[in-house]
């Protein structure tokens, strides 16, 4: 990737707000323009995101497609290059702005047939995805921070308006603790910035600084808590399957898809990368933390009767495993972690998906209410047995290739941690045919008679997710070189 | 004393100013004689205040310089010159249509507004003691009556005369540990202060005394805890427009002052006064956002949320440097456009229901969607979420307290941001998520009011996205106290 295509990246945050302030401008009863500039939006973003990550030169440079604009530069207590507005992806990078880039494309999709104040509700949308993308992009840790909290300021109004269930309770619970979390990452922020002393904000200068071994022990703690909260590590999780509950469709899969690996990406960014022995120190604890999430979730998800509160666990444990691959310091356990953060994303968010074509038309999430869903249903029984297959690790599909690297990489941390990660992923197993068992086979309920297949836009997008699922399940090169390389020259003093 | 400069031409914006209140109360006096139209006295207020703001650029080539040693005319002065001279306009034109309704005595508010904005100019300018204080009474006068000029309200006479009384007791704590720093230093101007500190007086008990009753007269203009009691009672019975301009140009002006004071005066004892101010600011943060999550008035909810502002501004006074100096400028700047643009919305919402209760905010969303979104934007932004002025502004005065070694109140100060973040969402959930009351349809806004608010909520957007310039400004003037 040359450094002019730093423009496609500065593009990606912008198009969706864009499209936001478009939006504002567009007579809320106009239906068909609202589709067509949030339809034209998602496909540049996502035609943008797959061009990224296929021109990101796995023997390149560390960061590509660098480009800065000065923003403020030698005033107050800021020194040259004070903050920046500066873009760039390196190979962990990515693979997240692909992923993000399925994601919002089927998202927008499937929100189309939002009714209540659906402009408003794309505005909103849109403006998250703006956050991600360019947390994802910002190599400024100034704007990186003001992305990361953009995607977490619309979440309020998204699970409150248009959620269901509990969802002021969700909204409140999610936005308090994941802003509560940030007063972390301020802190951490406020402290590397003094400690660096460069009197700037950008990222690749701030890696390069030292610092010193203490403070380094202090802060790294905060990071992993301040960002862990948003990628849902234990125990910080609780706002993850009451919100993700609550949400509607689209934001549940962003927000599960995508979202939470901002936090995981921040672990990365501001922690490994940024303070490295400071990691080596709590690898440990980060380790144990992720796979004492992976199977807390994953008894969560046992015990849960309600699809969404269910998925949402499943969210908590498939995200303790990328803690746990992190925690374990190694080239392959630490790959895994990144892959699993895309092949969560994408298995995740054609659950959330298919759970919301069935809500939609049912208004009911009791697994236990549903019996012989699979003969009224068969396409939408179809994905779904694809995404739960990519959940428990079926080889072939995405969700294989990522487990398989964080359980070598776990064994060869820990053996016992190695095999700890195994059994959770037959407890995932266990609650994934336990539900198919339940709903899809049987007598079909005369209650759901009026549930028919899915929309022909759910089925699109049910498609892409699949075909991204198959994609990483069964070509995973382009992937894993990609992340190997950003991984081997972002944390080279980790890598044992 | 006889190469003091006495050009009276450096002091042009407030003879400008004072002239316009001159005739504003004139044709206010006449007025039924001549026969002239209400909307004149408005129009001729903000008209003077657009000239003195254009006289005011005048001095932006010319070298620092100062009026008989008493009011400085270099960059800090024209930075507040304009910040108070366009708050002024806005708060003018955004509240014409409430003063119509609601105020008999127009003529006196209109020059009460443009007397009070000379006296915080002043605070701004003085590097004398003595100056200081005649800013800051000229100001706390105008804002006396200015509180008791709602006279269908029985809360506002209330609120004027418990302002009154406990802004006599501010005062003279404040004139007294004044005159204990001139009786031990020697001098009332800052310089003259500055120097014979080098001598030698930090440290004794007379001029920490005089000090503690500096920090509790001025800490009760600025409305730090524990001397904020009269904030959220003054905020009620005020007439919206005057609780506004109390807690945009009143408080930035405080600041103003402060500023100067303990740079430039002050600042060689440190030691002294550091810890005090460290202390009110965290109780001001504290107190101020934890009691706004009871409140069910957004008047008092304002008043509480605006004390918690405080404290986070006590901080950069705190550390007091030319990081922090800047930092705070340009936080000033953000904390005025949002304050003022949640102001002006909820006048523009009490124009229509004559109501202050945050309950009746409910369904705001669907009856009137602009306005519900102007107020959540000022709102987030207050709470310091991103894309908005009050991100980057806080985290600039955040990120410099830290840089001075205080990062433990910048921790606190992130916190009580987050606890704030809380009770504003729940302004945010009656405009959203509730329903509309029965019988609420869609009503229309007046051109004006459209007007201020759109300005000030791009405003919001701007300085959050393209600070540059304003920072770049308020570094210009930050130099000019500490070299």
């Amino acid at each position: 990737m040359t450094d002019n295509e730093g423009y496609l990246l500065l593009s990606l945050p912008l198009i969706p707000l864009g499209a936001a302030v478009l939006l504002m401008f567009v007579p809320s009863g106009e239906r068909t323009l609202i589709r067509i500039v949030t339809g034209v939006a998602s496909v540049a973003m996502f035609a943008i995101s797959v061009y990224v990550f296929f021109a990101f030169d796995y023997r390149g440079e560390q960061f590509q497609g660098v480009l800065a604009w000065p923003w403020f530069e030698n005033v107050g207590f800021l020194g040259d290059n004070g903050v920046q507005l500066k873009v760039g992806v390196d190979g962990i990078a990515a693979p997240m702005v692909l992923l993000t880039g399925i994601v919002i494309l089927t998202g927008t999709w499937v929100s189309w047939k939002q009714e209540h104040r659906s402009k408003d509700f794309f505005i909103l949308l849109f403006v998250l995805v703006a956050g991600v993308y360019g947390t994802f992009v910002a190599l400024d840790l100034f704007f990186w921070f003001l992305l990361y909290e953009t995607a977490v300021l619309p979440m309020y109004l998204l699970i409150g308006v248009w959620g269901s269930g509990r969802r002021e309770y969700g909204a409140m619970k999610l936005m308090m603790m994941l802003v509560a979390a940030s007063i972390l990452i301020f802190t951490a922020i406020f402290g590397i910035f003094t400690e660096a002393g460069l009197g700037t904000f950008d990222l690749p200068a701030l890696f390069d600084a030292t610092y010193d071994p203490t403070f380094q022990k202090i802060m790294f703690p905060l990071i992993v808590l301040g960002c862990g909260t948003l990628g849902g590590i234990f125990p910080l999780h609780p706002w993850s399957p009451d919100g993700h509950a609550a949400a509607p469709t689209a934001v549940s899969m962003l927000h599960a898809g995508v979202l939470m690996k901002l936090g995981a990406f921040g672990i990365i960014r501001l922690g490994f990368q940024m303070m490295p022995e400071g990691g080596e120190f709590w690898a440990p604890a980060l380790l144990t933390l992720g796979i004492v999430g992976a199977l807390y979730g994953a008894i969560g998800a046992l015990r849960q009767t309600d699809f969404k509160l269910m998925t949402g666990f499943s969210s908590v444990s498939h995200m303790g495993y990328v803690f746990l691959g992190l925690g374990t310091l190694n080239l392959i356990g630490m790959s895994g972690a990144v892959l699993q953060m895309f092949a969560h994303g994408v298995m995740t968010a054609l659950f959330f998906l298919l759970i919301g074509a069935l809500y939609d038309q049912s208004h009911d999430r009791e697994i236990t209410h549903y019996s012989g869903l699979a003969k009224q249903m068969p396409v939408w029984a179809v994905f779904f047995v694809i995404a739960g297959l990519a959940s428990f690790g079926l080889p072939g599909l995405s969700g294989f290739i990522a487990e398989v690297h964080i359980f070598i990489g776990a064994f060869r941390a820990y053996p016992i941690v190695g095999g700890l990660a195994v059994f959770t992923a037959a407890i995932t197993a266990t609650y994934l045919l336990r539900m198919f068992a339940r709903t899809f086979f049987g007598e079909a309920d005369p209650r759901w008679s009026g549930v028919g297949e899915i929309t022909w836009a759910e089925k699109a997008g049910a498609t892409v997710l699949s075909i991204s699922i198959f994609a990483l399940g069964l070509w995973p090169a382009p992937w894993i070189d990609r992340i190997a390389m950003g991984l081997e020259m972002g944390i080279p003093e980790v890598l044992s | 004393m006889s190469d003091l400069n006495f050009e009276y031409g450096l002091l042009l914006p407030e003879f400008i100013l004072v002239g316009s209140a001159a005739v504003v109360l004139m044709l206010d006096a006449f007025r039924a004689d001549l026969r002239i139209s209400r909307n004149l006295l408005p129009a001729i207020t903000v008209l003077g205040a657009l000239i003195a703001g254009v006289a005011s650029l005048l001095y932006l080539d010319r070298d620092p310089t100062d009026f008989a040693q008493l009011i400085a005319v270099d960059h800090y002065t024209t930075f507040f010159r304009i910040l108070f001279i366009a708050t002024l306009v806005a708060i003018v034109l955004g509240s014409y249509e409430f003063v119509n309704r609601n105020i008999t005595h127009q003529g006196e508010f209109y020059a009460l507004l443009l007397a009070s904005t000379i006296g915080a100019i002043y605070m701004a300018a003085a590097r004398e003691l003595l100056t200081a204080y005649i800013s800051i009474e000229l100001l706390s006068f105008s804002l006396y009556v200015g509180v008791s000029l709602a006279k269908n309200d029985t809360r506002s006479g209330e609120a004027g005369l418990k302002y009154v009384l406990l802004g006599g007791v501010a005062s003279a704590m404040l004139l007294y540990g004044l005159s204990i720093i001139y009786g031990t230093t020697g001098s009332t101007t800052y310089e003259g202060i500055a120097a014979a500190l080098e001598d030698g007086v930090v440290g004794t008990p007379a001029f920490l005394l005089g000090l503690a009753f500096l920090v509790g007269g001025l800490g009760f203009k600025a409305s730090a805890v524990p001397f904020h009691m009269w904030t959220p009672d003054a905020y009620e019975g005020a007439p919206l427009p005057i609780t506004a301009y109390i807690s945009a140009t009143s408080k930035a002006a405080t600041f103003a002052l402060m500023l100067a004071l303990f740079g430039i005066a002050l600042d060689a004892a440190k030691a002294d006064w550091q810890w005090m101010l460290a202390s009110l600011a965290v109780a001001t943060m504290v107190v101020g956002n934890l009691i706004a999550i009871q409140q069910t008035n957004i008047k008092r909810l304002l008043a509480y949320s605006s004390i918690g502002q405080v404290g986070f501004m006590l901080m950069a006074i705190t550390t007091v440097s030319d990081a922090s100096g800047s930092a705070l400028l340009l936080h000033l700047a953000g904390y005025l456009i949002t304050n003022l643009a949640v102001f002006i919305a909820v006048i523009a919402f009490y124009n229509r229901t004559g109501s202050e209760e945050i309950e009746d905010f409910r369904g705001l969303a669907e009856t009137q969607p602009y306005l519900a979104l102007v107020i959540t934007t000022a709102l987030f932004s207050l709470s310091g979420m991103p894309l908005l002025a009050g991100f980057v502004t806080k985290f600039v005065l955040f990120q410099a307290a830290a840089e001075e070694g205080f990062l433990w109140l910048a921790t606190v100060a992130v916190i009580m941001s987050t606890v704030s973040l809380y009770y504003y969402l729940k302004v945010i959930r009656q405009m959203y998520v509730a329903e509309p009351a029965d019988g609420d349809s869609r009503w229309r806004l007046s051109p004006i009011a459209y007007l201020t608010t759109g300005v000030l909520f791009l405003g919001i957007f701007l300085v959050g996205l393209w600070a540059t310039p304003i920072f770049e400004a308020a570094d210009g003037a930050s130099a000019m106290l500490f070299g």
